[in-house]
């Protein structure tokens, strides 16, 4: 025993000595400091790698099955998910997977949201992450042409002319795009080799960035607190733990409870009645005819009603990549010098709770028929979704009367003149109702810190709580 | 000292004029992985003309017809739809075709948007974002309104056209849809993709 | 004013409910019922598989998913194919199906994955008289659609009597005359439709079988790991606090 011991020992030694593995063992797992106090949302980051390795390993052996060619393409999905013996296992979980990786990515940037965890000295951690968020949606955008489906194919289609909505070159770019004058076998070989190699590639790369940026600051926590402001004498943070293995065998619990619900929609509903696998894209794809109900993939919607709120085309597609891009610049633009959440304001948590509520119905509004109602909806809920990224900004100190005043002046000036603008007989009554969505919110964003004690903000631990 | 402000002139002069070259070969490099994404030849020549028979298209009723790889609508238009088109003018964008005629054939800028009114051959592609619409020719149903008098309703982004594929004020799509070339070579055939002026 | 705050109130809950679409029964179909399956593909081959087919499906693994044995399938159920591991193909090539019904006939693999068991077991239902059309019939779930009523035979015509409702209201129930009958009562007809349906559905996914039995067990797994994992956690962070 102690011989084989000995060995093995010697073997680390002469690996070490070539390559650094006890070294980063060291740097980023057992050695690796994280604040003692992770709550709930803390899962979401370890539970995103997991969903990675879920999706690579998955698509490799999808990749193995199936036939990158407009008309072999849908049929060979089916074969895998009847003839390939466990294709049909490995492709749910594919279809599962991609959805989970958005449920997770957007909890995960919620989580950021909340506990200010992209603020100094972590605006680069967010900026990688947003461009991990980027990649995965062209990734998701990508791998769903592939099952050559009605959805796949209109979906694609939409979505590739947006890029003609931009003026000049618009038309030549959705063309280079696509490779043909149509959505087409060519998009599709070319899609698959971006879904299967390039993007993959990308994101692997991407993430890697993150989590050494992540290790070179420290995690954030849900307190806010820089636990290496507060060292012990041997020069270790008295809040940190080693992540490993502290950590580890917590997040092995969080992933055993997410493979739970994971199994569950698998297994017992893996279209999601629709949303995870759209029933139109059972159907082959067919260029003469769009489905009557088309809706992108669900973790597109909040960005494709902004799309739709906007009427001119062009516009539309600034409105939707702004919904996107914006996101980037949270650091700058939240400059409250109090990272979590918990010591913020009341107004400041309605706020973050309105955001989210905004976001999910935005969603919502993504998947419907562009009716009336639901169009002017649409459009109020854009609204605040991009003026809510001025009120954070607006939040980050107290702010005089005269500038509050000025504030709402000013934005609720600018949306009535887009209501101006866009008036048509017959829609004033719904568009003065509509006009109270962002009007409401914003004068109470900006007027209750005047009027109110909800602006109180509550002092910040020295060190971090429970 | 002088020789050392040579010599890093030297170095600078060496850096720019290497890292100059080597940036005409990266461009050049780059040329035919960009360019490989164009419309290859076989793309490319999938656009010939087709010919499309409607003899046995009855009044109100709408065909399909691939041309490109898209969609084209042959829609054989009733007496009252026609008496409709005139009717409209007023709620749409572009009620004479003459704001976007590019690409567009002549007779294409008129009232019915065709060479014979009775029938309209269209691009069935929207000029939004690429869907095709849906032939809702009924007169005002539940979903559409009360005005609605026949036409086209993208189920994408609600844009609306009437029988002549002339756009609705107030939606999405900007244009009128596409009119493709073409020219009768009976009365009840037609080659799409070419008209007289090619010929 | 008022009517407007209506309007959106009144379209809120409906938008928890799939907008629009024509009015659909409800169907009660069991996969595990194997002669229900049995008699589902009984009706299939002999109605639908003339011009429908389901390329995708294997006979041999539809005979040892609804309990039949190969030679059973061979000699009940196969008219169109030699060996039993071929697919459910038919010979109606899509030429001739675009001038006898004036569209591409769709393959059924996966229909009753594109349009719910709802929608089958209504549409099959809901064929009526139509003088206006090539084949003399209707479909109240899909308006002008080019299939004949093939089962007329078995279920009898009846006569649209709401179309003046339904062209209001499209979400409205169609309701029927009988004109004639046919071979099965109004109640077989519908339990037959079911066992088609329950058919169709096996057919769209026949992993279903499997899937539900699979997943409970992965699920027990993941139980007992957690019986595992959960205690190891709270022993290392004894150290902690």
């Amino acid at each position: 025993m102690e011989m084989l011991m000995n060995a093995l020992k010697g073997l680390l030694g002469w690996v070490d000595a070539r390559f650094p593995a006890t070294k980063l063992w060291e740097e980023h797992l057992s050695k690796y400091y994280a604040p003692k106090n992770f709550n709930f949302w803390y899962f979401f980051g370890s539970l995103a790698l997991l969903v990675l390795v879920i999706q690579v390993v998955t698509g490799i052996f999808l990749t193995m099955h199936y036939k990158p060619d407009a008309t072999l393409a849908f049929a060979s999905v089916e074969y895998i998910m009847r003839d390939v013996n466990w294709g049909w296992l490995i492709r749910y979980m594919h279809s599962t997977g991609a959805s989970a990786f958005f449920i997770v990515v957007y909890l995960h940037m919620f989580r950021g949201l909340m506990y200010g965890s992209f603020k100094k000295p972590r605006e680069l951690i967010w900026l990688f992450g947003m461009f991990i968020f980027l990649a995965l949606m062209a990734e998701a955008f990508m791998g769903y042409l592939l099952p050559w489906g009605q959805m796949s194919y209109w979906g694609a289609q939409v979505i590739v002319n947006l890029f003609g909505a931009i003026p000049f070159v618009g038309e030549e770019l959705s063309i280079w795009i696509r490779g043909d004058y149509v959505i087409s076998d060519a998009t599709l070989n070319r899609f698959f080799a971006f879904h299967v190699a390039a993007v993959p590639l990308v994101i692997i790369g991407l993430v890697v960035a993150h989590i050494i940026a992540l290790h070179e600051v420290g995690s954030n926590n849900p307190d806010g607190v820089e636990i290496k402001k507060n060292k012990g004498a041997d020069g270790i943070p008295l809040d940190g733990i080693p992540f490993h293995p502290y950590y580890t065998v917590k997040d092995i619990v969080g992933v055993v409870v997410f493979l739970m619900f994971f199994a569950a929609i698998m297994f017992f509903g893996p279209e999601m009645g629709g949303y995870f696998l759209e029933h139109a894209n059972f159907v082959p794809a067919d260029p003469l005819k769009t489905p009557e109900h088309i809706a992108p993939v669900w973790y597109f919607t909040p960005f494709y009603t902004m799309l739709r709120a906007v009427p001119d085309p062009f516009l539309g597609v600034v409105a939707m990549g702004a919904g996107v891009v914006v996101l980037a610049f949270l650091p700058w633009l939240d400059q409250n010098p109090i990272k979590s959440v918990r010591y913020r304001s009341a107004l400041h948590k309605l706020n973050l709770a309105l955001f989210v509520a905004v976001f999910v119905f935005l969603g919502y509004l993504g998947v419907k028929s562009p009716e009336p109602v639901l169009s002017e909806l649409g459009l109020r809920f854009s609204e605040v979704y991009f003026v809510f990224f001025y009120v954070l900004w607006f939040h980050s100190k107290s702010r005089d009367a005269k500038f509050s005043f000025m504030s709402l002046i000013v934005w609720v000036g600018l949306f009535s003149l887009n209501d101006v603008a866009r008036y048509v007989e017959g829609a004033g009554e719904l568009m003065m109702i509509g006009w109270l969505i962002p009007a409401v919110y914003l004068a109470v964003m900006f007027l209750a810190p005047l009027y109110t004690n909800l602006n109180a903000e509550k002092a910040v631990p020295e060190r971090v709580t429970g | 000292m002088t020789d050392g402000v040579d010599n890093n002139k030297r170095r600078f002069l060496t850096i720019a004029a290497t890292t100059a070259v080597a940036s005409v070969g990266a461009v050049g490099a780059a040329v035919p992985f960009i360019a490989s994404w164009n419309p290859s030849a076989r793309a490319k020549a999938a656009g010939a003309p087709v010919e499309a028979d409607f003899s046995k298209l009855q009044p109100g009723q709408m065909m399909r017809v691939e041309w490109r790889g898209k969609p084209v609508w042959i829609v054989r238009r009733t007496e009252q739809n026609l008496k409709d088109l005139a009717s409209l003018t007023d709620s749409l964008r572009d009620p004479e075709s003459t704001l976007h005629t590019k690409g567009q054939p002549s007779y294409a800028a008129n009232e019915t948007r065709a060479i014979k009114a009775e029938y309209a051959i269209l691009v069935g592609i929207c000029t939004h974002l690429g869907c095709s619409p849906t032939y809702r020719p009924e007169l005002a149903p539940a979903d559409l309104g009360e005005k609605w008098r026949g036409g086209f309703f993208c189920p994408c982004h609600g844009s609306r056209f009437d029988l002549a594929g002339r756009v609705y004020k107030n939606v999405p799509a900007p244009t009128n849809l596409e009119v493709p070339k073409h020219m009768y070579l009976s009365e009840t055939r037609v080659m799409i993709g070419v008209d007289e002026g090619a010929a | 004013m008022k009517k407007t705050i209506l309007a959106i109130l009144m379209v809120l809950p409906t938008l928890a409910s799939a907008a629009g679409g024509a009015h659909l029964d409800k169907v009660d179909y069991d996969l595990h019922n194997k002669e229900s399956l049995q008699h589902g593909a009984k009706l299939f081959v002999n109605y639908c598989l003339s011009c429908h087919s389901a390329a995708y499906q294997r006979y041999n693994r539809m005979a040892e998913d609804i309990g039949l044995t190969e030679a059973q399938v061979k000699s009940n159920l196969m008219f169109a194919a030699e060996k039993t591991g071929e697919t459910m193909t038919v010979a109606l090539q899509t030429e001739d199906a675009k001038t006898m019904f004036g569209t591409k006939v769709p393959d059924l693999s996966v229909i009753a994955r594109a349009r719910g068991a709802d929608w089958l077991y209504t549409y099959l239902r809901t064929f009526h008289t139509d003088e206006s059309r090539p084949f003399g019939v209707n479909n109240a779930t899909f308006k002008d659609v080019g299939m004949p009523h093939v089962l007329w035979e078995l279920e009898g015509m009846k006569k649209l009597i709401n179309a003046d409702e339904l062209q209001k209201h499209p979400g409205a129930a169609p309701k029927f005359e009988k004109i004639s009958d046919g071979k099965m009562s109004a109640v077989e007809y519908d339990n037959a439709m079911r066992d088609l349906t329950a058919f169709l559905v096996y057919v769209g996914e026949p992993a279903k079988l499997v899937r539900y039995e699979l997943g409970v067990w992965v699920i027990f797994f993941l139980v007992i790991l957690f019986l595992v994992a959960y205690p190891m956690k709270k022993e290392f962070w004894k150290d902690i606090h």
